[in-house]
């Protein structure tokens, strides 16, 4: 009995005392949802980063700005800078957007932004062109505390016609144009080009006439690019030659492909070289044939054609994926000559390791020219060489720049070397 | 005319291309986006072409070749099965008779083959590991350990081998690599050239 009104005391100083106190101390404490609501803004502790200039981002299509501003003098406190982005200067602080972020210490940031929706609804962080946008910055620290706002700053997006920062792909190009231009011209003025053996090309020949001598047809897969990809187009010229071959020695030749528009063109390609040998009446339209354009079930139908057909020798000329080894190694097992080219890197290993010859890279290319030996193919496979000693000579030039540290503000570099290079003769 | 045209067309074409590359104007990329919206549209147009020839070299394997009926009925039960389950609207979503051909038939038929590559690339390794002469044995052994990081070996083994394979894959291998990048890059521009030039003219079906 003693017990219970000992208990019930406790129970009365509780509500009359404590839990009032506990309620006061709830209340005043800011709930979990106070402290996100906007309501609540961060605590202004930190000096405004400064001088904020906008301008036009070079180079683009009109959708980008490049923001410039001098660092808050509190830089080292901070976490790093908000940029923020309106319509205008006297815009709201709701009509505001955050565009992006800046690490403390930067000076500069690019904002970029096509899409002038999102989820239907408009983007206030798209950059339109023609029309100014304003910015202003602001600097935060880890405990959410920020400095005061720069200066807004406006700028016009618009749209670039000419990329700048492209100017030395420009020049590579001209002068790459230039040397194929002056080669063109000296081999058409009679000047003799040597063009070193390709043993994949030399083999071509050959492995058409043991198709022959066995009386069994001749392979030749595309690859699984598209009819626009180069190491495609270069496929159609090595395909035309071998078409012609088997026109005239008689051969059958099948060529299954992965593209409408590629069968087209193959089917073009193979009929005209047929004409060319003389034999239009041998050519078969159902010799170039559409399997599938999906990868896979294109590999298995070739590889079942390989099996089936024991085809005696097999081309491999263009874009080449997964299916590189899955093909390769099919005809490896059917017993097949087999001669490959592509300019896809991850798959040369493959086709060095699986098929007879590979023609690796940029040989693909050059097969035209070895193949028909026209001197007006051949200069720009000179022009090519010439290119590659420049950039052979470049490189030279940068391993002894980076093993003397040789930099363009040290003018004394060169005499460095030099004086090296003589101390050591 | 007929030789000229074509390639006056390749020319011009090429030519607008090769400067859109350089000017990243509105305009500039309205006709690149135009241009390969052609691309999509006559890949559109000649898929008939291409499912026309597949109907046709089947009917004609499977009617001439008894051995290849079975196949040539597999083929056009497979087309028309796909192509009749996939005509009702909402056929592309989940769960319908459609998505269920794909994801059952097909996708693990695809896997399967993509999986047999486990075992080509072991025969392929066989063949061009075999020692015959001094670059192949160089391969073998550089080969042989660059696969040795793989294997947990014990200390200071471990480290030097990754020190030893980091220095093969950035140095000699990156080497090499940048060389057939280089050449694949001077030989597309230049084949771009001899094609624009109107020299290059194979893939016209001329010589």
């Amino acid at each position: 009995m003693r017990a219970f009104r000992i208990l019930g005391l406790w129970f009365g100083l509780f509500a009359l005392l404590i839990a009032p106190a506990i309620q006061a101390a709830e209340t005043s404490r800011p709930s979990p949802a106070d402290s996100l609501s906007p309501a609540a803004p961060p605590a202004e502790r930190w000096r405004p980063p400064t001088a904020l200039s906008a301008e036009d981002q070079p180079n683009d299509n009109g959708h980008g700005i490049v923001l410039d501003w001098s660092l808050s003098a509190d830089d080292a406190q901070l976490l790093s800078y908000e940029i923020w982005m309106a319509r205008s200067a006297a815009a709201p602080e709701s009509a505001w957007a955050l565009a992006g972020f800046a690490l403390r210490g930067s000076r500069t940031y690019s904002h970029q932004n096509e899409e002038a929706s999102l989820k239907g609804k408009p983007n206030p962080i798209f950059v339109p062109r023609g029309t100014p946008t304003f910015f202003r910055v602001r600097g935060m620290a880890d405990d959410g505390s920020i400095s005061g706002w720069s200066d807004v700053a406006s700028a016009t997006a618009r749209g670039n016609w000419f990329h700048k920062g492209r100017i030395n792909v420009l020049l590579a190009c001209l002068g790459l144009a230039g040397a194929t231009l002056y080669f063109i011209r000296a081999a058409r003025g009679g000047r003799k080009l040597y063009i070193r053996p390709i043993p994949g090309i030399s083999a071509v020949d050959e492995a058409i006439g043991r198709a022959t001598e066995m009386g069994r047809p001749i392979l030749f897969v595309l690859g699984t690019g598209t009819a626009g990809d180069i190491a495609t187009i270069a496929g159609y010229t090595v395909l035309s030659r071998v078409a012609r071959k088997t026109a005239e020695y008689q051969t059958s030749l099948l060529v299954p492909v992965n593209e409408p528009v590629m069968m087209a063109m193959a089917q073009e390609t193979v009929s005209q070289a047929y004409k060319q040998a003389g034999r239009p009446d041998l050519y078969r339209p159902e010799s170039v044939f559409y399997i599938s354009a999906m990868q896979f079930p294109y590999v298995a139908a070739v590889n079942g054609l390989m099996m089936r057909e024991k085809t005696a020798t097999n081309f491999y000329m263009g874009v080449f994926h997964a299916e590189s080894l899955l093909l390769a190694e099919a005809g490896s097992v059917s017993g097949s000559i087999q001669i490959s080219g592509t300019d896809q890197l991850s798959q040369i290993p493959f086709f060095v390791a699986a098929t007879d010859y590979t023609l690796i890279g940029e040989e693909l290319y050059a097969a035209s020219a070895y193949l028909s030996q026209e001197p007006v193919l051949m200069g720009p496979l000179k022009a090519q060489d010439l290119i590659k000693v420049v950039i052979m000579a470049i490189l030279v030039l940068g391993v002894i720049a980076l093993t003397f540290s040789l930099t363009a503000s040290d003018p004394a570099g060169i005499a460095r070397i030099v004086s090296a290079v003589v101390h050591a003769v | 005319m007929k030789r000229q045209i074509p390639i006056a067309l390749v020319f011009v074409a090429g030519l607008l291309l090769v400067i859109q590359f350089f000017v990243p104007h509105p305009a500039s990329e309205f006709f690149f986006t135009f241009a390969t919206d052609w691309i999509i549209v006559i890949g559109i147009l000649a898929l008939p072409i291409g499912i026309f020839s597949l109907l046709r070299n089947t009917y004609m394997k499977g009617r001439s070749d008894s051995k290849e009926r079975i196949y040539s009925i597999a083929t056009f039960a497979g087309f028309f099965l796909m192509v009749v389950s996939g005509l009702p609207s909402g056929s592309r979503e989940a769960g319908s008779l459609h998505m269920k051909f794909f994801q059952n038939l097909l996708v693990p038929a695809q896997a399967t083959l993509f999986s047999m590559l486990a075992f080509y690339i072991a025969s392929a390794a066989y063949r061009a590991f075999r020692m015959r002469t001094l670059l192949a044995g160089v391969l073998l052994i550089t080969a042989f350990v660059v696969m040795l990081r793989l294997i947990p070996l014990p200390e200071p083994l471990s480290t030097w081998n990754s020190e030893l394979v980091r220095w093969i894959l950035a140095v000699p291998n990156m080497a090499a690599k940048r060389a057939i990048i280089i050449g694949v890059a001077l030989g597309a521009i230049t084949y771009s050239m001899k094609i624009l030039l109107g020299i290059e003219t194979a893939y016209m079906g001329r010589d």
